[in-house]
């Protein structure tokens, strides 16, 4: 699995910098979040509980940062598991960079490489691909309002496998990524 | 003929019960204090099992137990057995490795049960079996079939992960005809991994009296006594006296029932473990992780010919994939169901087949509709349609210049078989014309005219059914004989209850031998109730499978019948003072020859219960049973032809036209025959066009759900045109053949000769998807 992304964030590189490394605000953008830990300098334990209908399940993330160029880029290395549902893992290189056709808002790439096992897998990944990015979109609209104080503007999805996004976020992309994915399967199940 | 005897399209009795939502199913079967199962399963396709934390889940309300595998290996429980040795080229053993029911030191595929949660409610059991914590020390996956020789091994002790290199024919002769033949036709062939998807979900509920030490387990199986006699002998889950296996209704098998599986082997053990009944039923996820798939050859062959066209010799190279353990009939399907049948019905002398049989990271592969049959089907008919194209020959010509004639049977193949009997040319006749071959070249014309490509394909087909000759079966690796019982007690009121140990999931027994018996009896088809699938009412059997019921298990009914009947005339004779010589049966009328007295079958079966008025020689009762063995294999072949058309805008293949024109011998019931060829065509599209099983590089089941693996529908198949020729088998009482599989076994071959003459395309693999298609008609 695959999957790019590009985010417009409403504050400066600084302030999105420091947000993406506050677990306190990361927890409040991930609707089922139960716990969020820095447990190390650049590792993080998270675990979020995701509910459809009569069936919920809580995951097991454990983020580990690699190649830190502050405030500017970072890999995250991510192992999910989800027990029964399945578990996927995987890396995400982000890149943060001033954007230049927006003064003082910042511009965030990713790309994740990722591959889901279990239940995650049995559902096919069209269904996964959609569903994260719905995901990403949701995480992202409450983390710009949270980091910018406003609301974010509406996102704007071009055609083709990279999606643009108006709002951003760092490694929490993710961990929202991956909620999505185990979200979507547990539709599918 | 009556309107209910041989002959006669009798509608199927058991169709009331199943299309008005009355069937008994395993699911619908409830006992006082039944529990629920929940089975852990492995995320990973290969992965150590460090440990199972199951504190948590033991803590849900409702939950009883969590069992492992290493509790059932505790209790000593043994292997799951693979039930057909198959011998080496070098004459070493295939390489078995050890299949525990549940995984307990390393799980191989994905899906593959490790544990059981059992609970006083299925919600329960969900929710502990989530809160089960498993910590997995992964291992490298080994996916790719072609690649998994040179990878890491799997089993210990199975060096490149070969279960066994298996040969048949003559390797020297085959390969000097080759190099002599004034043209080799060479092709290279995938068989796609199908997953059976039958339309009841596989599901076992055990129940253990502990005051009596029985077990009743009942269970979505092709063959309950066999299920019992495995449980018992190899597994030890309990002494076959103590154990009872019902298969009541089953909703379809199409093979993957015929195995003894992990779940209910659990279910069993674990009803005594915890003191109460315990129920499973797979959802339609775990069906597709955990049910035995099918075919996944990778295939080159090599055909030579003369300067004529005549065949000289088929050399064939396969490597099957097996998955990751031997299942009950695994190593069975790719050699001796295969191997034997890539004559086809071709006088080819020299024939040769290797086959190497591998373990993978994936679900066990066994038998699925044709088994071994349409993989065989698909080398030869592919290569022989190939050799036409490249010759410029008509396709169907050359298969008749080929074709074994009717003067040659008993026809002995380079590759074990000896046909008892057929008439291939009549079957390809019936089917030109029925097809309007000599029209097709303006059907052609007619549709380029229309922007669309039409192609046309054949496949004249040859299986071996009725399994099996019990001594040969033996001789050739199988762990168990493959004959058939059947009973028939008369009622002293002169209906008839017959027990048959072949089991009906599907195939409408209880209609076809109802037919068998009443027609022998000359009594009304409602007398006589057909009674199968529990070993605790049928004295013995062996299922289903390989298109025998019939042709073995109804030659066991008509023993038992010739028995009585035997009987009966003594009785007669008594009563009509006469000469036991001078009495005949006929018409349900015992007579006395050249005399106008008779008794009624009915009268006859009364005096064998109210014995007033008897040969004081002769034991009363009127119940008789016999086992049959089959002295051959029967040999049903026919000729199916398909036409598509593409749409090479979008890729899009409609299969438009399908004849099917099969001998089976003779027919008991018209109509089921022509449903079983409609059901096995329609399966065969399925591989041909739309159905693939894949595992991602990770053994990941990529197609684990109906979102991603596609199963035909009723808008994916024409009108089919089927109908039959008849050479009676020459071997058993009825002449029959069988009928289950054919359906399967030829169309994919056909599909796929039609799909590459109208995409122009010969190295397009199945199934035919419309990507591919376009891909091969743009670049």
């Amino acid at each position: 699995m695959e999957q790019t992304g590009e985010y417009r964030i409403r504050a400066g590189l600084e302030d999105v910098w420091a947000g993406l490394n506050d677990p306190d605000v990361l927890a409040r953008c991930i609707d089922g979040c139960q716990s969020m830990e820095k447990v190390g300098d650049d590792r993080f334990e998270t675990a979020v509980k995701a509910k459809i209908g009569p069936v919920s399940a809580t995951f097991q993330a454990e983020l580990q940062l690699t190649d830190v160029v502050a405030p500017t880029a970072y890999t995250i290395n991510a192992n999910v598991k989800g027990g029964a549902a399945g578990f996927g893992k995987g890396t995400a290189e982000v890149a943060l960079a001033e954007d230049a056709e927006a003064p003082g808002a910042t511009l965030l790439r990713y790309q994740v490489k990722g591959n889901v096992g279990g239940k995650l897998a049995q559902v096919g990944s069209r269904l996964i691909d959609g569903a994260a990015r719905k995901m990403a979109d949701d995480f992202f609209a409450a983390f710009g309002e949270v980091v910018s104080g406003e609301a974010p503007e509406a996102t704007v999805v071009e055609a083709g496998e990279t999606s643009r996004y108006e709002t951003g976020g760092q490694w929490a992309i993710w961990l929202a990524v991956f909620a999505a994915l185990l979200l979507a399967m547990i539709f599918a199940w | 003929m009556s309107d209910t005897g041989i002959g006669a399209s009798v509608r199927r009795r058991e169709d009331v019960r199943f299309i008005t939502g009355s069937g008994r199913y395993t699911d619908d079967i409830n006992q006082p204090g039944q529990t629920y199962a929940v089975f852990l399963r492995s995320p990973h396709a290969r992965a150590k099992i460090s440990a199972v934390d199951s504190s948590a889940a033991l803590a849900v309300n409702g939950v009883h137990a969590v069992l492992t595998g290493q509790d059932m290996a505790a209790d000593g429980l043994g292997d799951l057995p693979c039930g057909w040795l198959v011998k080496q080229k070098d004459g070493s053993d295939m390489v078995s490795a050890p299949h525990p029911p549940l995984a307990h030191t390393v799980a191989n595929y994905v899906g593959e049960p490790y544990g059981i949660v059992i609970a006083e409610t299925l919600a329960a059991a969900r929710e502990a079996a989530e809160l089960v914590m498993t910590e997995f020390d992964e291992l490298e996956p080994i996916v790719d079939l072609t690649g998994a020789r040179g990878a890491d091994q799997i089993h210990e002790g199975v060096s490149g992960n070969l279960a066994y290199d298996w040969e048949l024919g003559e390797k020297a002769a085959t390969e000097a005809a080759l190099a002599g033949a004034a043209h080799v036709t060479r092709i290279d062939l995938t068989n796609n991994r199908l997953i059976p998807n039958a339309m009841e979900p596989r599901a076992a509920l055990g129940v253990y009296e502990s005051a009596t030490g029985e077990h009743t387990l009942y269970t979505t199986s092709q063959n309950p006594h066999l299920e019992r006699l495995i449980l018992s002998a190899f597994v030890q889950v309990a002494p076959e006296h103590k154990l009872r296996v019902v298969a009541p209704d089953v909703g379809g098998g199409f093979g993957s029932k015929i195995f003894v599986y992990a779940e209910e082997t659990a279910v069993i053990w674990a009803a005594r473990k915890v003191g109460r009944p315990v129920k499973w039923t797979a959802d339609r996820s775990e069906s597709f992780l955990a049910d035995a798939h099918g075919r996944d050859h990778v295939t080159h062959a090599e055909l030579g010919l003369d300067a004529d066209g005549r065949f000289v010799a088929l050399k064939v190279q396969t490597t099957a994939n097996l998955g990751a353990y031997l299942s009950t009939f695994g190593s069975s399907v790719p050699t001796y169901l295969y191997g034997t049948l890539l004559a086809g019905q071709y006088a080819t002398p020299n024939i040769y087949v290797e086959v190497a049989g591998v373990y993978t990271n994936t679900a066990p592969v066994d038998a699925y509709r044709g088994a071994g049959r349409p993989e065989a089907t698909y080398v030869v008919e592919r290569i022989v349609e190939t050799a036409a194209r490249e010759l410029g020959r008509d396709p169907a010509e050359l298969r008749r210049l080929n074709m074994i004639r009717p003067d040659q049977f008993p026809y002995e193949t380079p590759v074990a078989l000896v046909y008892d009997t057929g008439d291939y040319e009549a079957s390809l006749d019936r089917a030109l014309e029925h097809v309007d071959y000599a029209g097709f070249p303006a059907r052609r014309a007619a549709s380029e005219a229309a922007g669309r490509k039409r192609g046309i394909g054949f496949a004249c087909y040859i299986e071996a059914c009725g399994l099996a000759p019990s001594q040969l079966a033996i001789q050739l690796g199988a762990g168990v004989g493959l004959y058939e019982s059947g009973e028939i007690r008369v009622n002293p009121t002169g209906n008839v209850t017959v027990f048959t140990g072949s089991h009906s999931h599907g195939q409408g027994h209880e209609t076809t031998f109802a037919q068998v018996v009443s027609d022998k009896f000359g009594i009304p088809f409602e007398d006589v109730e057909i009674v199968h699938g529990d070993t605790g009412r049928v004295e013995f059997g062996l299922g289903t499978y390989g298109s025998r019921s019939l042709a073995v298990g109804g030659s066991a009914l008509v023993s038992a019948a010739d028995k009585l009947i035997a009987k009966g005339r003594k009785i007669a004779a008594h009563m009509l003072e006469a000469d036991v010589d001078a009495v005949e049966f006929s018409d349900g009328q015992f007579l006395v020859r050249d005399s106008n007295q008779a008794l009624s079958f009915g009268e006859v079966a009364f005096a064998a219960y109210v014995p007033t008025n008897y040969p004081t020689d002769l034991e009363p009762g009127f119940s008789e049973k016999a086992f049959y063995d089959p002295e051959n294999f029967t040999y049903p072949a026919g000729t199916h032809i398909a036409e598509v058309e593409v749409d090479p805008a979008t890729g899009v293949v409609t299969l438009v036209n399908f004849v099917a024109v099969d001998d089976f011998g003779h027919v008991i019931n018209p109509m089921i025959v022509d449903g079983q060829v409609h059901g096995g065509v329609a399966q065969g599209a399925g591989q041909a066009l739309l159905e693939h099983g894949i595992y991602d590089d990770f053994g990941q089941l990529v197609t684990g759900s109906y979102m991603d693996y596609c199963m035909p529908r009723a808008d994916d198949v024409p009108d089919f045109l089927v109908d039959t020729t008849v050479t009676p088998c020459t071997h058993n009482p009825l002449g029959v053949k069988g009928c289950g599989e054919a359906g399967a076994i030829g169309s994919p071959a056909a599909i796929m000769n039609a799909v590459t003459d109208a995409v122009g395309d010969n190295g397009l693999s199945m199934p035919a998807t419309p990507e591919k298609v376009w891909r091969a008609l743009h670049g």
